[in-house]
């Protein structure tokens, strides 16, 4: 029969590309690896964290400070924007009426689409001149934290509208008979049992933060120095790349490559406990 | 009391988030509107972008988001089709390849473009070059296009497949003819998705398509994204900040409309075909 043949003739090749995709992450990982190997060889990720500074032209790379200023900042961020986000959630699920629902679902996507050089542009030139009237520079690790928290917001805010989504109609309802006030239904069975999922949306958010690279060059002023104060400028390690891949040979190369291959490591550390969160949860329900 | 307090929070932060959005792009429309003319879109660059245009770097743009697509819509289509219809979810390649997307999805875009300069420009020998920075976005964009239409053809109903079999389709068939134009919605937001990325990126395409502003006259040309203008003009041009935000108020701009074209294509693409 012809049936069966076609088929058996077209799945080969697909399952081709398939295995593609896995060469390529495996692509991806192995040329990291390759670049930063000589960082990685020579006194290894010692010098990273020994070294008493980040100065490439003497032959010493040590990214703690950058390493704890993307620490901060991505802190600060989840700070501002787990509250709020979680807010918008409530919002989105239990309050707005269903038009504005759907108005605030959009505005939300909006906010989500919007390119990080472009928030990153509006911070530079309107929120840093007003932080730089009241602490001078301006350029800050606050304005960093502020321009982050508002990309992230959306993140947190759509991931915990779906966590609560899920909370079972028959809890609420229960809860809602025995005389409970809203208030006390999202407090008490809403937020408990979407738990799982909205420490997964706040992890998902720092993953995100930690990751971006524009917004923080843009915004943050780029020196190198442990942050000590949230008016201080600082430089995050997504920056230092873009600033100092351009001219960067040698053992300096490979170490911005080594700081990139740490950053994917922070990043999918933060995506698996997340996604393990989550996935607990769902045994939940 | 805590009620009023708590409702009172809720619709505060709700507000607050409103209120910031609508102070970005007022503006943006404020700083960049009056920038905006025909002659801004269609000239070249002076002065390294303080005064004339952004027609080359329009171009560049366009020409990079044009690769992104070409590579990344069949590969990702393809893995998609075969991880919705031709494997079990217990595959172990299905697997594997669903791992793989999961960890590609979560790259930070600055290491994608670290990736992009060691392997496409300097182990390939494309150099800074259109292809080069298109081709690293394609790898970008690959987890989430091929997540959403792989949700999509899982979402079609099952008695469209047994409708198809009764009818002694092949799979094969029956994907191409049933499948696909029913999960059409899902692609076209998969492609969206991805135009968005791509559009707005920037960090992945500083160290591999790079910051040429000329008019690229093949796609081994470096050419200007129009966010990494926007970054150039606003950080290493003093009084380049006008242009900036007109360049800002026309990136928003065009991924409106690439949406909006990328809606209107897969309509024509798949849903005629549905019909007839």
């Amino acid at each position: 029969m012809f049936r069966g043949n076609i088929d058996r003739l077209v799945e080969p090749p697909l399952r081709l590309v398939g295995f593609v995709c896995v060469a390529i992450l495996l692509l991806i990982l192995l040329f990291l690896v390759k670049e930063a190997a000589p960082v990685l060889t020579s006194g290894g990720w010692r010098m990273f964290f020994a070294d008493s500074g980040w100065y490439p032209m003497e032959g010493l790379f040590g990214i703690l400070p950058m390493l704890v200023a993307s620490l901060a900042v991505m802190l600060g961020a989840i700070v501002i924007a787990a509250p709020i986000g979680l807010g918008c959630a409530i919002f989105l699920q239990y309050y707005a009426p269903p038009v504005l629902a759907k108005l605030f679902r959009l505005l939300l996507s909006l906010l989500a689409g919007m390119p990080s050089v472009v928030l990153g542009l509006w911070g530079l030139t309107v929120l840093v001149p007003i932080i730089g009237s009241w602490q001078p520079p301006g350029t800050s690790l606050l304005a960093a934290i502020i321009v982050l928290a508002l990309m992230v917001i959306p993140t947190m805010a759509l991931a915990s509208a779906s966590a609560l989504c899920a909370v079972p109609d028959s809890l609420m309802n229960g809860a809602a008979a025995l005389g409970l006030t809203l208030r006390a239904r999202i407090c008490y069975i809403a937020i408990t049992t979407a738990g799982a999922g909205i420490r997964s949306a706040a992890l998902l958010s720092m993953a995100r933060a930690i990751g971006e690279t524009m917004v923080v060059l843009m915004v943050a002023g780029n020196v190198v120095q442990y942050p000590s104060g949230l008016f201080e400028p600082v430089r995050v390690l997504t920056a230092n790349i873009a600033l100092e891949m351009a001219y960067a040979t040698d053992l300096h190369r490979a170490s911005l490559f080594a700081s990139g291959l740490l950053l994917t490591l922070i990043v999918l550390a933060l995506a698996w406990v997340a996604a393990r969160s989550s996935g607990s949860s769902k045994q939940y329900g | 009391m805590a009620d009023r307090l708590f409702s009172s929070a809720v619709w505060l932060s709700a507000a607050l988030v409103a209120a910031a959005l609508l102070w970005i792009v007022a503006d943006l429309a404020r700083l960049g509107l009056s920038h905006i003319s025909l002659e801004f879109i269609f000239s070249a660059p002076e002065n390294a972008g303080r005064s004339g245009g952004i027609g080359p770097i329009l171009v560049s743009t366009l020409l990079i988001i044009g690769v992104t697509l070409a590579a990344a819509l069949p590969l990702g289509l393809i893995v998609a089709v075969w991880l919705a219809e031709f494997t079990r979810r217990e595959n172990r390649l299905g697997k594997q390849i669903r791992l793989a997307l999961d960890v590609m999805a979560g790259i930070p875009s600055i290491v994608f473009g670290l990736f992009g300069n060691a392997f496409f420009s300097i182990y390939l020998g494309m150099g800074f070059s259109i292809l080069s920075g298109g081709l690293t976005l394609a790898v970008m964009i690959l987890p989430v296009f091929i997540r959403t239409c792989e949700i999509g053809l899982a979402a079609v109903d099952n008695s469209w497949r047994q409708g198809a079999q009764a009818l002694g389709m092949t799979r094969t068939s029956a994907v191409w003819h049933i499948l696909l134009p029913a999960a059409a919605p899902a692609i076209t937001a998969g492609l969206i998705l991805g135009i968005g990325r791509a559009t707005a990126e920037t960090a992945a395409l500083i160290f591999t398509s790079g910051y040429v502003d000329r008019m690229p006259e093949s796609l081994l040309d470096s050419g200007r994204a129009l966010a990494v203008h926007i970054y150039d003009l606003s950080m290493n041009v003093t009084g380049g900040d006008p242009a900036a935000h007109g360049s800002a108020l026309l990136l928003i701009t065009l991924i409106i409309i690439l949406n909006l074209l990328a809606q209107g294509f897969s309509d024509r693409w798949l849903h005629r075909r549905f019909a007839t």
